[in-house]
């Protein structure tokens, strides 16, 4: 049984296309060893018999056409699923049960996909290391002290764990990418307009997407190419040709000009980040593509900028919550009291904090100084990217300044645990693809990762170039199943 | 720039969140770190930089405006924390 979750999504499709398993057995073997890893915390909700259900069901009339023919996998706990629990890591939403489902796990059921679950996240995807969530931090599978980011951490767990063959997370300001890094897993945050966001718990409505993780880039890109769609119901979703990701996928760079962005060597990152992407480059080369020196001058002024638009985006998006038509209610006095004490009972202290900055830098007298004074500099960001893609096909950085920290470290400081998505929130305020894959370890043995950002609607690319480097790293995630007794 | 205990008071006024002193004294902690990092924006010139409102610079589609779900009160009211099934219930509003 085992070595049925060892296998990737690429081989277990194959394998149930020859009919060497069923859908029951690879089912019955990700549930198993789920059972088994429960000190991972990864799981928010398990959906485990009407998964083996649906499996059953699946084998009874197999349409071995489908893109993830009987594939069982689990889900970041923000999308809502019809009938299934959706709390986006919240008290507040401890009780919510959706009546519909969100397009992107839509797309993904009707590719022959089966539920397994709902996977923690920080709540309401405010965080970058799953510490927020409302049901406890979730540990990495590298090391049990460590945090596995976030705020996709249950995904990323879970992936790395192989509680699941992929998963799909959302990332508003690096909640794929950083998480992705910390496990030694491949997350790709697509463009945004590329994957619908209705039906997903909204953070900040212009940065979030959808994206998928898996654990190698072949696996990534048959998700991406399933749940990438044109949706009327998001206004936002952007009618483009889209790619057959995993069938166009190519380790052939040759000639790709990759640029190295000075920026990105910021003030007191490890060596061992420097020589990591030292070695990426080595390895883009090697692949046949040149490499061309960069600047994105505004790259410092990302993260205060995305601190202003995020929180402003989020106050109004979680205006909705007050007790009344879904959700946790406190008694009050009347109605306001009432408002008030179930804000203060259901959300968490991150996500309060991020409610009053936004809230604060949209109010009366602050607006000008505040919010349009970001999204200004927020155009300045973009200009530099679409400067710089007039030089290069793809950049090449470092996902992350560290390897995974460790559960408890930056939680009592806001801005240092902020720091952690330094090169991440570029590519969500520029609105572009993003791909995190493994390249490396630190001399504690932890993984680390290197960022391939894209051109508007170049996921293909970032894809190919991914798929080149994963050739040239050959990673081997070190991971000893240490939590299974 | 400092946000004091009163704006603070404010802010969780306008966020209908209630707050008491000892979070509120957490809060002016918290937002002046992040704010003493935020002021960084205040080194860049933007007077001539227009604002970039949406990524995705595309105009709104027109749609037909047609019911689409019909029968869907129960499905509404479902998840309310109280109702009389036909309607929200909230604590009383007019004396």
């Amino acid at each position: 049984m085992s070595d049925i979750t060892k296998q990737s999504l690429t081989e277990l499709v194959e394998s149930i296309k020859n009919k060497k398993l069923s859908s029951s057995e690879v089912t019955k073997a990700f549930i198993e060893r789920s059972e088994k890893s429960k000190v991972l915390n990864a799981f928010i909700t398990e959906d485990f018999t009407s998964a083996l259900d649906k499996a059953k069901k699946f084998d009874q009339k197999p349409n071995l056409d489908l893109k993830l023919p009987g594939i069982p996998m689990a889900v970041k706990d923000l999308f809502c699923t019809k009938n299934v629990k959706t709390t986006a890591g919240s008290k507040i939403l401890n009780n919510f049960v959706p009546t519909y489902e969100s397009t992107v796990t839509e797309n993904i059921w009707s590719e022959g996909a089966i539920l397994l679950g709902k996977l923690n996240c920080d709540e309401f995807a405010m965080g970058s290391s799953n510490e927020t969530s409302f049901f406890g931090n979730v540990q990495n599978p590298i090391d049990k002290n460590l945090v596995p980011g976030g705020s996709s951490g249950g995904s990323a767990s879970a992936v790395a764990g192989q509680l699941t063959p992929i998963t799909i997370g959302t990332d508003t300001g690096g909640s794929i990418r950083q998480p992705a890094s910390f496990t030694g897993t491949v997350g790709l945050k697509p463009t945004y307009g590329s994957c619908s966001r209705y039906g997903i718990v909204a953070f900040a409505s212009s940065l979030d997407q959808a994206g998928p993780m898996a654990q190698n880039v072949k696996d990534c890109a048959l998700l991406q190419e399933v749940i990438s769609s044109f949706d009327a119901k998001d206004s936002t979703s952007i009618d483009f040709k889209r790619s057959h990701y995993s069938k166009d996928l190519t380790n052939n760079i040759k000639g790709k000009k990759i640029g190295i962005p000075k920026e990105y060597r910021v003030d007191g990152m490890p060596k061992e980040i420097e020589d990591l992407w030292q070695k990426g480059i080595e390895y883009v080369r090697d692949c046949g593509a040149e490499i061309i020196n960069i600047s994105l001058p505004h790259t410092s002024y990302a993260l205060p900028t995305y601190y202003i638009v995020a929180p402003a985006e989020a106050s109004s998006n979680l205006a909705r919550y007050d007790g009344v038509k879904y959700g946790y209610r406190a008694n009050g006095e009347n109605l306001i009291d009432m408002y008030e004490k179930t804000r203060s009972e259901g959300f968490g202290a991150e996500v309060q904090r991020r409610i009053m900055i936004g809230t604060y830098v949209l109010s009366s007298g602050y607006y000008d100084a505040y919010y349009l004074k970001a999204q200004k500099v927020r155009r300045l960001i973009k200009n530099d990217f679409d400067d710089a893609y007039k030089k290069v096909d793809a950049i090449l950085t470092p996902s992350t300044p560290s390897s995974a920290f460790k559960i408890g470290e930056k939680t009592n400081d806001p801005v240092s645990m902020y720091l952690n998505d330094i090169f991440t929130v570029p590519v969500n305020l520029a609105g572009l693809p993003g791909i995190s894959i493994p390249a490396g370890h630190d001399s504690k043995g932890y993984p680390l990762g290197l960022q391939i950002i894209g051109k508007a609607f170049d996921e293909q690319n970032i894809l190919n170039i991914a798929f080149a480097m994963e050739e040239k790293i050959n990673f081997k995630n070190k991971i000893t199943d240490w939590w299974i007794k | 720039m400092s946000i004091d205990l009163k704006t603070i008071k404010h802010i969780s006024k306008l966020s209908r969140i209630s707050v008491d002193d000892q979070r509120a004294k957490k809060l002016v902690g918290d937002l002046n770190s992040i704010f003493d990092f935020i002021e960084k924006l205040n080194e860049l010139k933007t007077e001539n930089v227009k604002p970039l409102t949406s990524i995705a610079e595309t105009t709104l589609k027109l749609r037909h405006d047609e019911v689409k779900s019909k029968n869907i009160r129960e499905q509404i009211i479902k998840n309310s924390p109280q109702d009389n099934e036909d309607y929200f219930v909230v604590p009383k509003v007019i004396e």
